[in-house]
């Protein structure tokens, strides 16, 4: 068989085999159940001492979204300035400049957002300093803040009827400690042995064997790849983040770092199940996310292993696939898998270019990035999840005629309209951000900003539409990942871009921990023989479908204007 | 609301101090005792550093075994692909120059020879390795050019030759610096 294959199904067993047990981990561990890893208790009470946080106090749900909000709110702002005065504070040996006011608030909101779309260029844009006390620092929190968000909301359903969900700052300390500290140690320490930089050396300088002269950027890299992987994160130490040869140095570590993004998805997945005790449950969940991970990868690995029609017509061997923004040592096989898990988890690193992809990858990375809820982002995922499931609960509820229930709660009027909302807020950011941007270009080509409309976009027709596609979709689903080719260090893009991050980031937290919030508080229904069960094949597949109608319903005019009417005249 | 803000405050700074001071000396400290003491392994000819293992290098002598076109120049002072779609009209163009500068350089090669690699750019644009294919096709003028013996010449392309890892993932690649160096070595 084929080496470049046998690498990506190992690549998957293996995220399985340490995902699975990581979940069952992570239920004990937020249940407050006895863990192995207990010895770090005193590590934590320190923490809520020196910030004086009393972790017995109860919090509802509207207590738990306060305390997420106000701590995310002031990161904001203590990145943003941090961010513009980087040039004038330690730690900048290359001498970078400070960052202007609209890149700062897109940067800031980015990171801040678990989405890590970045406007700015790794080796040029950023000090020593900002790379790790803001980027850094928010890749852990942004992510420990998703999880800490998706354990509220598993509360919610644990006990029959309860409005006390715990204490966020309990579940947020935790998921740093007893998960995304020690796994990026592990994983940080590994690329580092592997070649990846981590020492704060500056710039080096040498003669190449051709004579020319040579610059080389480095830094503490491996520390900053390591989260933003385990947290799904996704922004780069470098420009061309994973692609590069010190962020991703060999076929054994594009493995590792292709696990470590998979791994907290799929464990909260299963920690849900564990946690409220329906192990049946996560596992049906677990089902519907994989099958839509092989819907996606299939398809994108055969138009990249086939390799780009218009070479083979040049007479180019398309033995390797395409290779156009891709790298070796990775080959096509292992860069298209990358580009489906980090589009459906909302990682949005990449080891290829996505915009060098063929057009129906496009196609298949941006559906993975407008449905967001295929494992998903860390803990988010779930949430974005559960709005579908609420959404198929009603209509299933409707076809047999019942009031709709959902884990012996009844789902009413106001859950649904908080469930119809997040739903189309999606393609309302995305579809009204591509238009007002397309609308831009055609008809404000000349407006005088960094960089001007008519150049934005790097290739023109169907594919300069789906740069611009992208860059909102991405944003919405807070991947960060783009077609890289796009203009887009200006004010709009800047401005329009931190928008839809900020609203596509927290509007869909508290939603889906309202809904839960609401529906725990409930009273609770024990389970009859006219209950509709969510842990069946039927339920499954009716979930599914819901969520193929939803994004086809909304995303099939823009696919088909940008990716699709490419490869069809391609 | 109040005490929410000043736990955030203090806990934001707590969390400073481990996340992005701790962390990482740690890893940046243990990390000293791996090959180039975690600033990226260096190579040295002479007491000179030559180049980095890991980052391509631009090559264009006829005597050295060239690398993937690159879209910074081999400059790691930054990275980046050509981010260029694939029927973008003048990115075609491109490709085509690309075969003909190497049929130019390479004597008797036929074009369904030659891999999509050589002629397109690499992500990074420091992409250090080419397919085994690609340095295949450079070895007859790698040889002229060196008035060495052709089975010389291959012998230290499969030499550098990188198998697949642990021999059945991924593919196989060729270090470029690595062979170029071994040629200066003769």
């Amino acid at each position: 068989m084929n080496t470049e294959l046998t690498g990506i199904i190992a690549t998957f067993l293996l995220t399985l085999v340490i995902a699975i047990p990581l979940g069952k981990y992570l239920a004990k561990v937020f249940a407050g159940e006895k863990v192995w890893t207990d010895f770090l208790k005193p590590l934590e009470t320190g923490i809520y001492k020196l910030s004086g946080i009393n972790v017995k106090e109860q919090m509802n749900w509207k207590q738990q979204m306060k305390a997420l909000l106000t701590i995310n709110i002031l990161w904001l702002f203590y990145g943003f300035f941090v961010l513009i005065f980087q040039d004038k504070l330690p730690f900048n040996p290359d001498g970078n400049p400070g960052m202007t006011p609209d890149l700062a608030f897109n940067t800031i909101i980015s990171f801040v957002a678990n989405c890590n779309l970045q406007h700015y260029s790794g080796e040029s844009g950023v000090s020593y300093l900002t790379q790790q006390f803001v980027l850094m620092f928010l890749q852990f929190v942004s992510a420990a803040t998703g999880i800490a968000a998706a354990v509220v909301f598993f509360k919610a359903f644990r006990d029959k009827t309860t409005t006390q969900l715990g204490n966020f700052w309990e579940f947020f300390v935790k998921s740093i400690t007893r998960l995304l500290l020690p796994l990026s140690v592990i994983v940080a320490l590994i690329l580092t042995f592997n070649g990846t930089p981590a020492s704060y050396e500056g710039k080096d300088k040498f003669i190449s064997l051709q004579g020319d002269t040579v610059n080389v950027s480095r830094g503490p890299a491996a520390q900053m790849i390591a989260i933003k992987h385990l947290g799904t994160n996704g922004g780069g130490y470098f420009g061309a983040n994973s692609a590069h040869p010190f962020e991703n140095p060999s076929y054994f570590t594009n493995m590792v770092e292709l696990i470590a993004q998979v791994i907290i998805p799929i464990a909260m997945v299963i920690a849900f199940g564990y946690f409220i005790r329906r192990k049946k449950l996560a596992w049906t969940i677990f089902g519907v996310m994989t099958i839509g991970l092989f819907m996606l990868l299939i398809p994108m690995l055969s138009s990249e292993l086939g390799g780009n029609p218009a070479l083979a017509k040049m007479g180019i061997s398309q033995s390797t696939g395409a290779m156009e923004g891709k790298e070796v040592r990775f080959g096509p096989a292992a860069s298209a898998y990358w580009a489906t898990v980090t589009t459906i988890i909302s990682t949005g690193s990449v080891n290829s270019m996505h915009d060098s992809t063929m057009p129906m990858s496009g196609t298949w990375q941006l559906l993975g990035m407008m449905i967001n809820s295929f494992y998903g982002g860390c803990g988010v995922g779930l949430l974005n999840y559960f709005i579908y499931l609420i959404v198929a609960v009603f209509i299933s509820g409707l076809m047999v005629g019942r009031t709709p229930e959902f884990l012996g709660h009844k789902v009413e009027a106001r859950e649904i309209k908080i469930a119809a909302m997040i739903t189309l807020l999606s393609p309302f950011l995305i579809l009204a951000g591509t238009a007002i941007a397309s609308y831009i270009f055609t008809s404000h080509g000349d407006a005088a900003w960094a960089v001007q409309p008519k150049n934005w976009l790097n290739n023109p027709g169907f594919h300069g539409f789906s740069e611009m596609l992208y860059e909102m979709t991405s944003s919405n689903a807070n991947n960060g990942s783009g077609f890289e080719g796009l203009g887009d260090n200006n004010i709009f893009w800047n401005l329009s871009t931190g928008i839809v991050i900020f609203l596509g980031r927290f509007l869909p937290i508290i939603g889906p921990v309202a809904i839960a919030g609401l529906l725990g508080a409930k009273k609770f229904i024990p389970e009859s023989a006219g209950t509709l069960k969510t842990d069946t094949k039927t339920f499954a597949l009716m979930t599914f479908a819901v969520i193929l109608v939803l994004n086809a319903l909304s995303y099939f005019p823009a696919l088909a204007l940008g990716p699709l009417a490419e490869y069809f005249t391609h | 609301m109040k005490k929410y803000i000043i736990q955030s405050i203090r806990l934001t700074l707590v969390l400073l101090v481990l996340l992005c001071v701790i962390y990482p000396i740690t890893v940046a400290f243990i990390g000293k005792m791996s090959k180039g003491n975690g600033g990226g392994e260096k190579i040295t000819k002479n007491g000179k550093t030559v180049g980095y293992v890991l980052l391509g290098q631009s090559f264009t002598k006829p005597q050295y075994f060239w690398g993937r076109p690159s879209a910074v120049a081999y400059n790691a002072a930054g990275s980046a692909g050509s981010n260029k779609g694939p029927s973008n009209p003048d990115y075609l163009k491109e490709v085509q120059t690309r075969i003909d500068t190497l049929l130019k350089y390479n004597p008797g090669l036929k074009k369904s020879d030659i891999p999509a690699d050589m002629v397109t750019a690499s992500g990074s644009g420091l992409d250090p390795n080419i397919s085994e294919q690609g340095a295949a096709i450079q070895i007859q003028r790698v040889a002229a050019a060196r008035k060495i013996d052709v089975k010389k010449v291959k012998e230290l392309v499969a030499m550098n030759t990188l198998k697949p890892f642990m021999g059945v993932f991924g593919p196989s690649s060729v270090n470029v610096l690595k062979l170029n160096l071994a040629l200066d070595e003769l």
